[in-house]
């Protein structure tokens, strides 16, 4: 029977990315010097899973570089291998340099043999690093030994140094070699440096040590067999003999070097080279990998974990349904008007049901919010490095769940803002120690629930807004008028166009003035909005609120002529109806009207989508007085219908996005509704 | 009367697409003004009675609105208005025959509103397909895939890809003209 390997490839794929995940956040949870072994244990553990794995499917790329790292982890494991921040370092670029092969693998992309080569080198450099300094004195050549993938090899090379007493026991390596000369073309070169003077030598002792090289297709296991009989009395060397491979790239040689005379004055500047070349090539890697991410997020239609118990409380309400269902039928079969009691009962028991079923059902799309923050210990690890700014980030309510959609919509924005934090909100610990402040800086990230939507905060207690410079710089720009009294919100608001940036230097990390305002824009697509609070010297925080599902709504539906809109009741302050002394014209045609004290414009709905026969008194109309992005209009409409939750359904996917229109529902008898987009219908009014 | 057959003339600066393909096409015809056109039964997804759609605001005046085809939201568009003809009263063969149009952005679905549908039309040999007249620069041809002459008279092939591309309805020359044209009827 054959079993269709590739259907599990995808679960592989998935597997190991979340295998990669764990081991990045197991990297970052270790210290340098005081290695925690459970942590250790379980990065090796998703390493090996990720090796085994791609064996089995034939990915040899992606095991024999696992392999490398394995081997680093297992000596770790051990206590052999002191944790270092170097190690560590190098073991993260390896996490993304086998993520980006397995995202390259998956969309059947070429792989970057040249960095996983690169970096496999470097893995191998720790492992001569390691064994130098513990004084094994072992030759450098036994390290890559652990590494090649088995894919490649043609034979064995082996390092046979015996110990002189080898011959005591009545080994005799002639022996040896003819029993490997069995396993296959065998060649074998003596080397007699050892050789003392002959008055010193003793003639039962044996000074020869010999380098063979054994082309066969014979596994280690046999190769190592036939020394069993005298592996305790010399030191053996097995490693692969690879086929040719293209020149070694010097780095090694370097390494190598390096590793031969580990007291050498070199060593020392070859590691901060080496230092430099690790930010070099994780900005490249950053930036390639952004890329890479994006793309497979939008090609793939992606799979989802659910945990069983959610599937489980699906299936039983699914039974309870059936249950109401078959009553349900029991009473049509044979009604009659004495028994409308027990329909009536049977029909909300339904409309229970159906409530429950949406709730559960919407519940298996939801994921814990940790799936965006963990990322963010990586990012905060990076940055911060390079930026050389102690910062500590306290993640809180990361258990929160929200829609698997927006969750892959905000991750960019949050790791822009992050980001945004790191460099332009926290100051340097010098400058922090002048005002008094602790040297290490703090971003907090917060999740939690309120009110039916979700709110996700981004704060640190860096420096804060500048509101001067923002002033000036909106004078400049003439966005804001002269000699006019702005409010702080309205200030801020500035961060948000695009082009504005108050930071004095553009670097690497931010900067460029582009970016909130896509930020801002991919927030309100997912039918979220976005505030900022900030003080000066003492931090900002900037307060994402999302919606806690983009399928369902609840909305309120209005009608405009004949047609009739819906209006997502989160926006709704108030509707009011229209008195004519609350109304004021500006300069005849701006309609303004009296709401809380505050004149609030007024958009007649039915100009803006040119309805026709709508009501156009304002006093027989109504006005919905709604928010977005902290402005207030009132929509005049010509009644109120009811309130209902609307599944939301894409305008775009056959059409086209209509300005003003957020998407359409199907309403209950049948007919198709438009759901408003309140901050698009104020953007597109040409009064605002 | 007279404008609309100069609007509609069937005229052809491209050749049939279809020349290279194996016989036995079929093309689902339709009445439009007194006239016949053919759309490729494989793009036809069904075929409605006209029912009331949802306006969309600030479309173009071809675009009737949208539809609920079984949960999914399809835009309606009136071919009379579509090619500028004078529209009519609704009547019981008014229907809507929805298609599948394929745009960059993936296969769209979208309804087109006719007088009425006549029959299917199997053409056995592609060389059946004439190549359209050219009329001159002033009539618009670039929806007409190719004419077929048969008894009855003459049925023009639609390329509903292009008669319904959202990108092409939306650009303004088109909305403009379309909406010139309303008026002028209107007057």
């Amino acid at each position: 029977m054959a079993i269709d390997i590739g259907q599990f490839v995808q679960t592989f794929f998935d597997e190991s990315l979340e295998g990669l995940d764990v081991m990045e956040a197991g990297l970052l949870a270790l210290s340098p010097g005081a290695a925690d072994l459970e942590q250790i244990n379980t990065i090796f553990r998703a390493a090996h899973s990720i090796k085994g794995g791609s064996g089995t499917f034939g990915f040899s790329e992606v095991t024999g570089f696992t392999h490398a790292m394995e081997t680093l982890l297992d000596k770790m494991r051990e206590g052999s291998l002191v944790v270092t921040a170097e190690t560590v370092n190098t073991l993260l670029e390896s996490v993304d340099c086998l993520r980006e092969m397995l995202v390259s693998l998956r969309e059947k992309a070429d792989i970057d043999d040249a960095q996983a080569e690169n970096l496999r080198i470097r893995l191998l450099s720790l492992l001569e690093q390691k064994e130098t300094a513990t004084g094994a004195a072992k030759e450098e050549s036994s390290a890559p030994s652990l590494t090649l993938p088995a894919a490649e090899i043609i034979g064995w090379r082996i390092e046979f140094l015996p110990h002189p007493q080898l011959m005591h026991s009545g080994n005799d390596p002639v022996r040896i070699f003819r029993e490997l000369s069995t396993l296959g073309e065998l060649t074998a070169q003596a080397d007699c440096s050892c050789l003392p003077r002959l008055a010193e030598m003793n003639p039962e002792d044996c000074y020869l040590s010999w380098q063979l090289e054994l082309h066969s297709d014979a596994s280690h296991e046999a190769v190592a067999e036939v020394f069993a009989w005298v592996e305790d009395e010399c030191e053996l060397h097995i490693e692969p003999l690879a086929a040719p491979v293209p020149a070694t790239p010097p780095k090694a040689q370097e390494a190598a070097a390096s590793a031969d005379k580990p007291e050498a004055p070199t060593a020392s500047t070859d590691e901060t080279r080496q230092g430099e070349l690790v930010l070099e090539r994780r900005k490249i890697g950053d930036r390639r990998q952004n890329e890479r991410r994006t793309s497979a997020a939008a090609a793939d239609s992606g799979s989802i974990r659910v945990s069983i118990d959610k599937v489980d409380s699906v299936i039983n309400l699914v039974g309870e349904l059936v249950t109401t269902q078959s009553m349900l039928g029991a009473l049509g079969a044979d009604f009659e008007m004495s028994r409308l009691d027990k329909l009536h009962e049977a029909l909300d028991q339904l409309d229970r049901n159906t409530r429950d079923l949406q709730e559960h059902v919407m519940r298996i799309r939801m994921l814990p919010v940790s799936s965006v923050f963990s990322r963010f210990s990586r990012i905060v690890h990076d940055v911060s490095g390079k930026l050389g700014k102690q910062v500590e980030l306290i993640i809180n309510g990361e258990q929160t769940e929200i829609d698997k959609t927006v969750i892959e919509k905000i991750g960019d924005p949050l790791v822009h803002l992050v980001r945004n934090s790191l460099d332009h909100g926290l100051e340097p610990p010098e400058e922090r120690l002048r005002q008094d402040k602790p040297e290490t800086g703090k971003i907090m990230l917060d999740a939690y629930h309120k009110s039916g939507s979700i709110f996700i905060e981004v704060g640190d207690d860096g420096r804060g807004l500048d509101r001067e410079a923002l002033l000036r710089k909106g004078l400049e720009n003439g966005l804001l008028k002269p000699g006019e009294d702005y409010s702080d919100e309205q200030i801020y608001e500035l961060i948000f166009h695009p082009g504005l940036s108050t930071a004095k230097q553009i670097s690497d990390v931010s900067g460029r003035g582009v970016g909130m305002d896509v930020v801002r824009r991919n927030i309100q697509d997912v039918g979220g909005n976005i505030q900022i609070a900030s003080e000066r010297g003492h931090g900002t925080k900037i307060t994402i609120c999302l919606p806690l599902t983009l399928a369902i709504l609840d909305g309120q539906l209005v009608t405009v002529g004949r047609d009739c809109y819906i209006i997502p009741l989160l926006s709704i302050i108030e509707s009011v109806q229209a008195r004519n002394e609350m109304i004021n014209r500006v300069a005849g045609k701006n309609e303004l009207f009296r709401f809380r004290g505050e004149h609030l414009p007024i958009l007649r709905l039915y100009e803006l989508f040119g309805a026709q026969g709508a009501v156009t008194d304002l006093e027989k109309g109504l006005l919905v007085v709604v928010e977005a992005d902290g402005r207030q209009v009132g929509l005049f409409v010509d009644d109120l219908l009811g309130q209902q939750q609307v599944s939301i359904k894409s305008l775009e996917k056959n059409f086209r996005r209509v300005p003003g229109i957020a998407g359409a529902t199907i309403l209950g008898d049948g007919r198709v509704g438009l759901i408003l987009d309140i901050s698009g219908l104020i953007r597109i009014n040409p009064a605002m | 009367m007279e404008t609309r057959t100069t609007d509609l003339a069937p005229v052809g600066k491209r050749s049939p697409q279809r020349e290279a393909v194996a016989e036995n096409l079929q093309y689902l015809t339709f009445n439009l003004a007194g006239e016949s056109y053919g759309v490729d039964i494989l793009k036809v997804q069904e075929i409605r009675g006209w029912m009331p759609v949802t306006k969309v605001p600030n479309a173009p005046v071809f675009i009737r609105g949208v539809m609920n085809l079984r949960g999914a939201i399809v835009p309606v568009v009136d071919l009379r208005l579509r090619f500028g003809l004078e529209s009519v009263e609704y009547t019981k063969t008014t229907v809507v025959i929805v298609v599948t149009v394929h745009a960059e952005q993936g296969d769209r679905v979208i309804g087109m509103v006719v007088d009425g549908v006549s029959d299917v039309l199997n053409i056995n040999n592609a060389s059946d397909i004439k190549e359209a007249p050219n009329f001159g620069s002033s009539v618009s041809t670039e929806f007409i895939n190719g004419l077929v002459a048969l008894d009855s008279g003459m049925v023009m092939l639609l390329d509903v890809d292009r008669l319904l591309s959202v990108e092409e309805m939306f650009s303004l020359e088109t909305i403009r003209s379309s909406n010139a044209r309303a008026i002028a009827h209107a007057s």
